[in-house]
């Protein structure tokens, strides 16, 4: 990476964020700065609203208080309505991968399609150079043979490889991962965490929701553990995952350390 | 059995299964633009065009295609909608199976796993290109079969379009039977004909399904 790689500008900012679910109140009032190249693993039982969290970062949830800034832009915006909103948000979103749970890719298209539709429709790209950068994304993720395959032929790893290819396409400033290997055979795991271990040796910046507390606990700059909608303690993952200061977290750990997949 | 008769009356029996096949043929292809046309109503933010395209739909669905028929071939012209047997037979046909393939087009379309709409737009796409690029084209796979079933149901329905003294297959047989009373022999030739169709459509149904579906059959 370049020299001039500045790690201590914000990258994302959520500030005072609240989602309610109907009568429902999912998120409480989170705070949380990431820096730019640094990651962060949001860890917490089912429900605790770390999911709706990082989905409302790219406003897949739209939240109803507080703020939420990419790269020093404001993500949500209460004052844009209708198309207005959808052409901003369209915009930003642009800026930020995403990979979910359940893979999502497209089944009708190639593996080597499901990578370059975006930057193919949204930024115009020329068909060559799109298939140029998909086949090296491909190639990044180990998967620069199986381009031509339509998804229903790879397993849950490549999938998820082939997923992570396709949010890295659009040359995004940020990614987000949602429970990227909850779905994932124990043996299928191992490779989405060696390519996202991959990704920050090469300083992306990464908002990671996981269950896997041994990947979050090597790979994080910062982690934050979330239940009941609020953070209950968040710091360095040295000190969250051996020395935690809050009975709760202690509870959860005990009850998710010994299962490694 | 009289099976010179039959083989005498089949050339014009198969003549007018033709017309059976084209009007069939148009009333799908109009009915595919009715349909998209109350989906496209149906999404509307403006509660009253929703409620008219769901009125329609209840209408069409809650009386018979036979009634429609004849209420738009006698009751029409005293409205200054006068239309030859022909093009009634089209345009009560496409009405009428427009309002049921709407449905079968929501249903695929609602089918489509929401965390493809939701990967599309994660990736920056508007929620026309999303649906565009991406949910229509899985749809679209989804609803080849019962849009199949409702084109069989439209050419055995053209078989009421005799009322109306269109010269399809079932008005051809009966005009047969009038002149030779041969009721048998020529009900069961025709009979024999809508099979050969039915099941004509049925394997091209098929054949669109698998092609439109090769991305997970492979």
């Amino acid at each position: 990476m370049s020299t001039e790689h500045q790690t201590e500008t914000p990258m994302v900012e959520i500030r005072n964020v609240h989602k309610r679910f109907g009568d429902l109140e999912v998120l409480k009032g989170i705070n949380l700065t990431v820096n730019r190249g640094k990651i962060i693993s949001i860890i917490g039982p089912s429900g605790s609203g770390k999911s709706t969290l990082l989905r409302s970062v790219n406003q897949l949830e739209v939240i109803d208080q507080g703020e939420i800034l990419l790269d020093g832009i404001q993500v949500n915006r209460p004052d844009k309505k209708g198309l207005a909103f959808e052409r901003h948000i369209n915009h930003i979103r642009q800026n930020m991968g995403m990979v979910f749970q359940h893979f999502n890719l497209f089944p009708h298209l190639s593996t080597i399609d499901n990578v370059t539709l975006a930057p193919r429709k949204l930024k115009g790209m020329d068909k060559n150079v799109a298939r140029e950068l998909g086949m090296e994304l491909l190639d990044r993720v180990g998967l620069a043979e199986k381009a031509e395959v339509f998804p229903n032929w790879l397993s849950g790893g490549q999938k998820q490889r082939v997923a992570i290819a396709r949010a890295l396409a659009m040359q995004p400033k940020v990614m987000l991962f949602d429970e990227a290997t909850s779905a994932l055979d124990p043996e299928l795991v191992e490779e989405v965490n060696r390519v996202m271990r991959g990704l920050a040796e090469e300083h992306m910046t990464m908002l990671i929701v996981t269950h896997e507390m041994g990947f979050a606990r090597d790979v994080s700059d910062w982690a934050m553990f979330m239940d009941g909608g609020v953070v209950v303690e968040e710091g360095t993952p040295d000190k969250l995952f051996s020395d935690p200061d809050q009975e709760r977290t202690r509870n959860f750990l005990s009850k998710h350390l010994g299962d490694h997949h | 059995m009289d099976f010179n008769l039959m083989v005498e009356v089949t050339p014009l029996l198969i003549k007018a299964a033709w017309v059976t096949i084209d009007i069939s043929a148009r009333g799908l292809l109009f009915g595919f633009f009715v349909a998209c046309g109350l989906v496209f109503l149906q999404s509307f933010r403006f509660a009253p065009i929703r409620w008219f395209a769901r009125g329609y739909i209840s209408v069409v669905r809650g009386t018979p295609y036979f009634v429609q028929l004849l209420l738009v071939f006698y009751g029409g012209p005293s409205i200054g909608l006068k239309l030859d047997p022909f093009t009634c037979g089209v345009v009560v046909g496409a009405f009428n199976i427009g309002a049921y393939m709407s449905e079968a087009i929501r249903g695929s379309i609602e089918s489509v796993d929401k965390g493809q709409a939701e990967a599309a737009r994660s990736l920056g796409f508007g929620k026309v290109h999303t649906m565009v690029s991406v949910v229509l084209p899985q749809a679209a796979a989804l609803m080849i079969r019962s849009v199949g079933v409702l084109a069989i149901v439209l050419v055995k329905n053209s078989s009421l379009v005799s009322i109306i003294s269109v010269v399809e297959l079932t008005y051809q047989a009966q005009r047969l039977i009038g002149s030779t009373y041969k009721p048998l022999e020529i009900f069961t030739l025709s009979a024999l004909m809508y099979i050969v169709i039915v099941y004509a459509v049925m394997g091209i149904i098929e054949l669109a399904y698998r092609r439109a579906t090769r991305y997970t059959t492979q």
